[in-house]
């Protein structure tokens, strides 16, 4: 349970970072003790199960909080295929989820304002897809998996240039 | 003699705007933050100079609506017209008897507007108008129309949409309604409003209000009910909201994106885009009676936004399994579909104008995207109508001659029209927020 509280103090505030505080009824849900039901798997877990090598579990711990922390995908222009550089933190998350299987996440895609809004749906549920793809390929199930695009209505970032159209094309992973 | 249309969706009593919607917040009685104004960015060269004089009043006290003044905003707006100020009139006849032709020659007035009010109960009254030539010095048009207290500034509504139509040989679309959606930020909130306003951008009033986004609004086609997408509970649904009660009824809740509702011209189904369980956008239809589910696309691309032609038996849609958007058509019973356009590297969210003809899509034109028509018998490009940088959502007003469509303005969603011939721009601003996504109504039954 202290690796459930850790992870969860993370993940609420890599949700404020990411500048999404105002959706307190989409942050993760952890209490149901899923975490700690799941707790004791995983390579990099073992060591303290042990009691030895506290040091060690926590730079392992760090750098997967530092993964599970990032929750956000951002996507190429036109492109609704995931970008290389998150391949390891959808592994941490993929991995999270297939250790803890009551944890539900919801993929929300998003796009840049330009061109129709309802194709810009299409679009952010394509990118939204290609997520939950990869969070399977890394061992969650379709089960904990869902999907909503909100297209271009629901906007990152203001104004209509290039750093807020970069912002805006992108998943947002979404711990219920 | 005529009698006053009642309005299409009674929506003139408050009371009468009720919802009862779980996380959606019904409904104000008007909507003072959503008022639109009107301005011609783009008129004829030679607009028509005409002079509508203030109407004679029989009856106790004040008149109760200045009927002139809205006739002459409505032909004002329409950008075909030049209205002649009041203080610029020599005399201001209200009887036929009292039109002096020579005065109005003079002041280069082709036309000429005359009216009296007359009151002939509590609520009720009888406007008469008559419509003259100037030039030729005779009447064109002469109508009396009995109203009730309520419904004046719709009496003046309906006699411009006879003028108009007089002296363009076009149906004027002055009594009719648009929808549209509206967003206001405050920090970290956003709200999302459905509104249904006079086409002039007056009497706006709030039917759907939501803290997740609402889109994709569409008309039945008598105008008593509007389908629209909601985000409520982090998931889309299609709504049909009845605007006379003010209840609305789920019709579709499945799987994935639920989006693009389109009501049929028949107005028993509805045409939308469904993803379902494995994120795959097609069009289907769903008979708003029996929920009978119908799928007409099974393509692995995107297809969406539906639209039907106006006989429907066609529906035309969007669809980017050649790469990018283009707009394809399919039988409204299914079968294969066709591609429509092939003159641009994005065409999308396609409508069809009233007599079948043309189609207008949101057009990307050298990096804008634009409004332009394609003529459906030749599949050609026809026009690019407009020239911002993302001008979006086109709809036809209902006699064919205007679109209407959403553009920005110094970073602000605003609503514009267009005429379908390019000649005549007007920009219809919001007094806050970003207005969007707007649909023009039906013409108001007799």
């Amino acid at each position: 349970m202290v690796r459930a509280s850790v992870v969860l103090t993370c993940v609420l505030g890599a949700i404020a970072v990411a500048g999404c505080g105002n959706r307190a009824n989409t942050l993760p849900d952890f209490e149901s003790g899923s975490a700690g039901a799941g707790g004791g798997s995983g390579a990099s877990t073992s060591p303290f199960g042990e009691g030895g090598g506290i040091g060690v579990f926590e730079d392992d711990l760090g750098d997967r909080q530092g993964l599970l922390n990032e929750l956000v995908v951002y996507f190429d222009f036109d492109r609704a295929d995931v970008p290389p550089q998150y391949n390891e933190m959808l592994a941490a998350h993929g991995q999270y989820l297939a250790q803890n299987p009551n944890v539900q996440v919801r993929l929300e895609g998003h796009a840049d304002e330009r061109g129709s809004r309802e194709y810009n749906i299409g679009l952010g549920e394509r990118r939204a897809q290609a997520v939950r793809r990869v969070l399977m390929l890394n061992g969650a199930s379709a089960s904990q998996l869902s999907t909503v695009s909100y297209g271009e209505e629901r906007p990152a970032a203001l104004g209509s240039d290039e750093e807020a159209y970069r912002l805006n094309r992108r998943v947002e992973i979404v711990y219920r | 003699m005529i009698r006053m249309r009642n309005r299409p969706m009674g929506l003139s009593s408050a009371a009468a705007i009720r919802t009862v919607l779980g996380l959606l917040l019904a409904v104000f009685a008007a909507a003072a933050h959503a008022q639109l104004d009107i301005t011609v960015r783009k008129g004829l060269a030679r607009p028509v100079p005409i002079a509508v004089v203030p109407f004679g009043w029989q009856g106790s006290g004040p008149p109760p609506y200045d009927l002139a003044a809205v006739i002459t905003a409505d032909l004002g707006n329409s950008g075909r017209f030049a209205p002649m100020a009041v203080r610029d009139m020599i005399s201001r006849p209200t009887e036929p008897a009292q039109v002096n032709f020579q005065d109005w020659r003079v002041s280069d007035v082709d036309a000429l507007v005359i009216g009296r009010l007359q009151q002939t109960g509590p609520d009720d009254f009888t406007a008469q108008f008559q419509l003259f030539d100037v030039i030729r010095g005779r009447q064109l048009l002469g109508f009396r129309l009995t109203s009730n207290r309520a419904n004046l500034r719709a009496t003046a509504h309906r006699i411009a949409d006879m003028i108009f139509e007089e002296l363009t040989g076009i149906p004027g679309v002055f009594s009719t309604q648009i929808a549209y959606v509206s967003e206001e930020r405050s920090g970290e909130t956003r709200t999302y409003r459905l509104i249904v306003a006079d086409a002039d951008g007056e009497n706006a009033r709030v039917i759907a209000e939501s803290n997740q986004p609402l889109m994709s609004p569409s008309w039945s086609p008598d105008g008593r009910r509007i389908a629209y997408v909601s985000f409520e509970g982090n998931q889309s649904a299609i709504y049909v909201q009845t605007l006379r009660t003010g209840t609305r009824e789920r019709v579709s809740m499945r799987a994935g994106h639920n989006g693009a509702p389109v009501f049929s011209p028949d107005g028993r189904r509805l045409a939308l885009t469904l993803s379902l369980a494995e994120g795959n956008f097609d069009i289907y239809t769903l008979d708003l009676a029996t929920q009978v589910l119908r799928r007409l696309t099974d393509s692995p691309a995107i297809d969406t936004e539906p639209t039907w032609s106006p006989d429907g038996e066609t529906i035309y849609f969007m669809s980017d399994r050649a790469g990018g958007p283009q707009i394809y058509r399919v039988s409204a019973n299914g079968g294969r579909a066709e591609r429509v356009t092939f003159e641009g590297d994005y065409n999308a969210r396609p409508r069809i104008s009233p007599d079948g003809n043309e189609l207008a899509v949101v057009h990307r034109d050298r990096g804008n995207f634009r409004i332009a028509t394609f003529d459906l018998r030749t599949g050609r490009l026809k026009q690019v109508l407009t020239n911002g940088l993302l001008d979006e959502s086109p709809s036809y007003a209902p006699n064919g001659a205007v679109l209407i469509y959403a553009t920005r303005e110094r970073g602000r969603g605003v609503l514009a029209t267009a005429t379908t011939d390019g000649t005549i721009q007007q920009q219809i601003a919001s007094g806050s927020g970003d207005v969007r996504e707007p649909v023009w109504g039906p013409f108001p039954r007799p």
